[in-house]
């Protein structure tokens, strides 16, 4: 028994060192030679600040701009400090008033194929940074009334920046929303 | 269900289905100190551990020392851990000051991740420290991982061993499981995660001045390292609280065909060593394919009742192709969050990357089953395994009743004794969800947390006792489960899921081992052919369903039936 806890103690130092020192070190020197940008979080940087990454939602409520899915991370929604959903059940009231509430924005400019169910539900991790290519298309109008640009300029907007699915098959075709917005702001401003 | 879904689920399968052999194999070689390709670096470090430790890697330990040995270990790990939690601010790596963790709440997370369960009861990125994460939390991810795997394959030992006393020698195949399968996979799939946008830095929250000009403070951290092992472990503790699905963790659908895919990697392997161990690899396949049966059944209906999506949504104008995406990321859609979700409560994972909770009732009854059943479906690394056993003891002890003879399994008497102690083991995890849910539903201090109300809450405490009891992790997440009801009861449940469940069966490892072994007969019942696969099967329904039929009806069942009826709560 004595035996035992002498060993225990000491090869839990022994792989400690090992996989919690020497590997996440080792994958940080990795990061940090060949995936710089990426490793440090996929910042964007705007005339010398941090506007957000990549790769995390932020959110718009302006006419002029694509607006990000519903969000329940934090109060205000967005908060990467306070990731999460709403785990709302199937057979939640709140829910069903939410989206109830969500849905009748869209009494007069109803989608062919339906309201986009992304537009209307909150996601996973409540900084989503995309949004389905159904989505952005039925804010086209809006957008493009706001800036002052032709329709046809703001959908090629969401072509180019539309990604696919891996392969052919893994993932669902999607806008990332901040990029496309700063697309929107450049093109503003240029002019 | 559209052509599309179905291909997400036969691809990933037939990726599995490629690594079963080498993985298995390898990890053949690895445990029976065979020539590998790493010997010429890993040795060196294998010998320093063992001389810095004090291991005589020669000596060979008995069922009762091996398991002492795995006990103690674990218990100066928890200990270790709980520690850290509570000194943290004391400790370096702290950049964004985060406070002590309240002692419920700490021994609780310490237990979490010491049963390789990694229920978190807890906001990550509000309340861990780097360091924690780092040290007190990584560790485990390892540590539990290489135990499972190291119980699986002294339980093999076990069967495949001829009159023995001992199955091997806990130390070295801690050890040899850490050093030769953990890291070398972890240290690749962390480089592909990183290629794809996954973080690993030390600095604090960056704080970004968004275009509507607003703060928003976008936490950073080493997440690549842990995302790794967090799968490949079967862990599945995530660095913040959404999990897999929070995009520094997983950012594109192939980091998150690649997380998948380290999920079942080890547990189908697993199949493959315990052929290849007991010198009978047709029976390693038919264990595989049993597993495979379930996992299939499982994934086709999550997809299926997902993309169903929910009448009542539907009626006020929801496109009724896109299914039911609340709690679920763009990127990843309906088909590759309900193959995710069925993926992680087969093996004992419990990462998410689409919130369970939100599902509909029969997409989130599955991952709910998937965890009643044992985690038996690959499983957590080698827990799946050693569960799996469990029932295989049971379905030739069944046959051998219908057919009237002593049952055998691969040339060893299965008595009394062994089947005692695999009802036991079978018993102990049910006792543990049905008594700890139904405390739960009769007590104020457990149904005071639930979010959801009607027959949705009754599901959501017993998906926290099976999760923990599980050595899951994944939740339900509306539950409030920080409080001190669920911190105690919760840690007792995954407590007992672990180690109650392992005595038994170890216990069952050392009355094989010292077993002679008998010729087959033409009354020997086979265990490698379809009819096998099928008892299986069949074994781990039939136990699952009598047991836990009554929660299910009063839970997602009758949701489903309500939900139609457009009822809500």
């Amino acid at each position: 028994m004595f035996e035992h806890i002498k060993i225990s103690i000491r090869i839990t130092i022994v792989l400690l060192v090992i996989t919690c020192g020497l590997y996440p070190l080792a994958v940080w020197g990795i990061g940090q030679a060949f995936f710089h940008d990426k490793a440090n979080g996929s910042l964007i940087t705007r005339k010398g600040k941090v506007i957000g990454s990549e790769i995390i939602g932020q959110n718009f409520a302006g006419e002029r701009f694509f607006h990000p899915r519903p969000s329940g991370a934090g109060t205000d929604g967005y908060d990467a400090t306070a990731s999460g959903g709403t785990n709302f059940g199937p057979t939640s009231k709140k829910l069903l008033d939410a989206i109830t509430d969500r849905t009748t924005k869209y009494t007069d400019t109803k989608p062919a194929g339906g309201i986009p169910a992304d537009a209307v539900t909150a996601s996973c991790s409540g900084v989503d940074p995309h949004i389905s290519p159904e989505n952005a298309a039925s804010q086209t109008a809006r957008v493009a009334r706001a800036n002052g640009l032709p329709p046809a300029q703001v959908d090629n907007m969401i072509r180019s920046r539309t990604e696919h699915r891996f392969l052919g098959v893994y993932g669902e075709p999607r806008v990332n929303v901040l990029l496309l917005n700063l697309d929107i702001q450049d093109a503003t401003t240029k002019k | 269900m559209t052509t599309l879904e179905l291909l997400k689920i036969v691809i990933y399968f037939l990726l599995i289905l490629a690594v079963t052999k080498p993985l298995g194999l390898y990890m053949k070689r690895v445990f029976s100190k065979e020539k590998t390709f790493l010997d010429p670096l890993l040795r060196p470090v294998e010998r320093l551990v063992y001389r810095v430790s004090g291991v005589d890697e020669t000596k060979e330990h008995d069922w009762k020392q091996y398991t002492i040995a795995m006990l103690v270990f674990s218990a100066v790990g928890l200990l270790l851990t709980y520690l850290i939690e509570r000194i943290q601010h004391l400790l370096p790596l702290n950049p964004d000051k985060m406070g002590a963790v309240a002692p419920d709440l700490a021994w609780n997370t310490a237990v979490s991740f010491t049963t390789n369960t990694n229920w978190q009861a807890y906001s990550g990125e509000s309340t861990m420290s780097h360091f924690t994460q780092m040290v007190g939390l990584t560790f485990h991810n390892f540590v539990s991982a290489a135990v499972g795997i190291a119980l699986a394959i002294a339980l093999i030992r076990g069967i495949a061993r001829v009159s023995a006393k001992t199955i091997g020698n806990f130390w070295v195949d801690l050890t040899r499981c850490t050093l030769w399968v953990l890291l070398p996979i972890c240290l690749a799939a962390a480089t592909l995660l990183l290629s794809q946008g996954v973080i690993q830095n030390f600095h604090p929250s960056a704080e970004a001045t968004t275009v509507e000009g607003k703060v928003q403070k976008i936490p950073q951290g080493p997440i690549a390292s842990q995302e790794a092992i967090k799968e490949l472990g079967t862990n599945g503790g995530g660095f913040f609280n959404a999990n897999s699905g929070f995009p520094y963790e997983n950012p594109t659908p192939s980091s998150n065909l690649l997380e998948m895919f380290l999920i079942f990697s080890l547990g189908a392997g697993l199949c493959y060593t315990l052929g290849s161990m007991t010198g009978k690899l047709r029976h390693g396949w038919a264990v595989f394919w049993a597993m495979s049966i379930l996992f299939l059944a499982g994934a086709f209906i999550t997809t299926y009742a997902e993309q169903h999506g929910n009448p009542m949504h539907q009626r006020l104008g929801v496109a009724t192709a896109d299914g039911n995406m609340e709690g679920k990321e763009v990127r990843f859609g309906i088909g590759d969050s309900a193959l995710f979700a069925t993926i992680t409560t087969d093996a004992s994972c419990g990462a998410v990357n689409a919130w369970h909770d939100s599902f509909t009732p029969i997409g989130g009854s599955v991952p709910l089953i998937n965890m009643m059943l044992g985690e038996v479906i690959f499983g957590g690394v080698g827990a799946g395994m050693y569960g799996m056993i469990l029932f295989i003891v049971l379905a030739v002890f069944i046959a051998g009743l219908m057919v009237g003879r002593t049952p055998e399994y691969l040339g060893k008497k299965i008595e009394a004794h062994d089947v005692k102690l695999a009802m036991l083991a079978v018993l102990i995890l049910a006792f543990s969800v049905l008594v700890g849910s139904a405390v739960a539903a009769a007590t104020a201090a457990g149904t005071s947390s639930t979010l959801n109300a009607g027959p949705h809450g009754l599901s959501e405490m017993t998906y926290a006792f099976a999760s923990a009891t599980g050595n899951n992790g994944s939740a339900f997440a509306g539950l409030n489960a920080n409080t001190k009801f669920y911190n105690i009861a919760l840690a007792l449940s995954m407590f007992v899921g672990r180690f109650l469940m392992i005595i038994p069966l170890m216990g069952i490892a050392g009355s094989l081992a010292a077993k002679k072994k008998l010729a087959d007969t033409a009354g020997t019942f086979p265990v490698d052919g379809p009819l096998f696969t099928f008892l299986l099967v069949a074994m781990v329904l039939i136990v699952g369903a009598l047991t836990y039929f009554p929660v299910l009806s009063l839970g997602p069942y009758v949701e489903h039936f309500l939900m139609n009826a457009g009822k809500v709560f």
